[in-house]
């Protein structure tokens, strides 16, 4: 089962990259938006259902891929990868 | 008798050598510590020092925490030994959950490399005890995501128990203000843990260990320590 987690900074952490970007789309025009950088990682777990991959990793998720003091992730099952 | 003070070195630590030196320098017997390595060698005190560990993939810190060499910190932390945390060392610490709180991205967003100068707050630790309350000391920083922050409950917990060892101020002692190097919330440089044998910092004591340098204040936290040793006739931990 593939999942795929993305981690972003969470709500009130400041995010130097994030309003490092906001200024330069606003360079570019982009004059309302409102930007947060994160990460994304695609897991591919070996065997289990869907209910065992979220909750492997959920766990890989909050030790290692993200700090949960300073962010937060959220994960999403595929199918299974077919080659 | 000279005692052993480890020196990690993970792929990507550059300041190891100076932490050696500056060990030697105090008269302790430097002995350096591969990641791969989950034996400190009967140290008596171990230092995590500064760099870019390997390669500060997915966060500073996070991928050297989980180590063998990291794995035998927390046993001889647990156990009481101290443990200073240089830089990169710091956010090593604070990802093992050693020490509470993270160090994210300068708020400048830059890198910076400049002396600062730090109060101590704290001398009741093994890196401290040679200063006294309220000296302030010049140390460089050398580092793109050394902005302490925890959330405020920690923050309170620290000052209340006297955990914040440095705090970044301007030369004459004043509040740093806006000339922070990174931001950190309450201009926090460093801070240990609820036992204090575990001590971070992201200023380089290790750095200001000649006047050729520029200052030889980092001299104190490694001659605390060799005093500390003189003083208590070390028990290495962890060896019975």
């Amino acid at each position: 089962v593939k999942v795929t987690v993305t981690v972003r900074p969470r709500a009130g952490i400041l995010d130097p990259q994030g309003e490092a970007l906001r200024r330069s789309l606003q360079g570019l025009g982009y004059a309302a938006v409102d930007v947060r950088a994160g990460k994304v990682f695609d897991l591919e777990l070996e065997g289990g259902d869907e209910t065992e991959a979220l909750r492997v990793a959920g766990r890989i998720a909050e030790q290692v891929l993200s700090n949960p003091l300073i962010e937060e992730f959220e994960l999403q099952a595929h199918e299974p990868v077919r080659s | 008798v000279s005692e052993r003070v480890a020196v990690l070195a993970f792929p990507g630590s550059c300041d190891d050598r100076d932490a050696l030196r500056a060990v030697a320098l105090v008269g302790a017997e430097p002995v350096r510590v591969w990641h791969a390595d989950d034996d400190l060698s009967g140290a008596a005190a171990v230092i995590v020092p500064g760099g870019f560990s390997y390669g500060d993939y997915l966060r500073p810190g996070a991928l050297a925490a989980l180590s063998p060499a990291m794995a035998a910190v927390r046993e001889f932390a647990a156990e009481g030994g101290p443990v200073l945390g240089i830089c990169n060392g710091f956010q090593v610490l604070c990802e093992a959950h050693l020490l509470p709180g993270a160090l994210t991205r300068n708020s400048s967003l830059e890198f910076r490399c400049v002396p600062t100068w730090l109060r101590v707050e704290s001398v009741d630790t093994v890196f401290t005890s040679g200063c006294e309350l309220g000296d302030v000391l010049e140390v460089p920083v050398s580092h793109g995501e050394g902005r302490f922050v925890a959330d405020e409950e920690t923050l309170s917990l620290l000052e209340r128990e006297q955990r914040v060892a440095f705090r970044y101020v301007r030369r004459d002692g004043s509040p740093v203000g806006d000339q922070s190097p990174n931001g950190s919330m309450r201009d926090i440089a460093g801070i240990v843990n609820e036992r204090r044998n575990v001590l971070g910092m992201m200023p380089h004591p290790e750095r200001a260990c000649e006047p050729l340098l520029g200052s030889e204040d980092g001299m104190r936290l490694f001659a605390s320590v060799a005093t500390s040793f003189a003083r208590n006739g070390v028990v290495p931990v962890g060896v019975s």
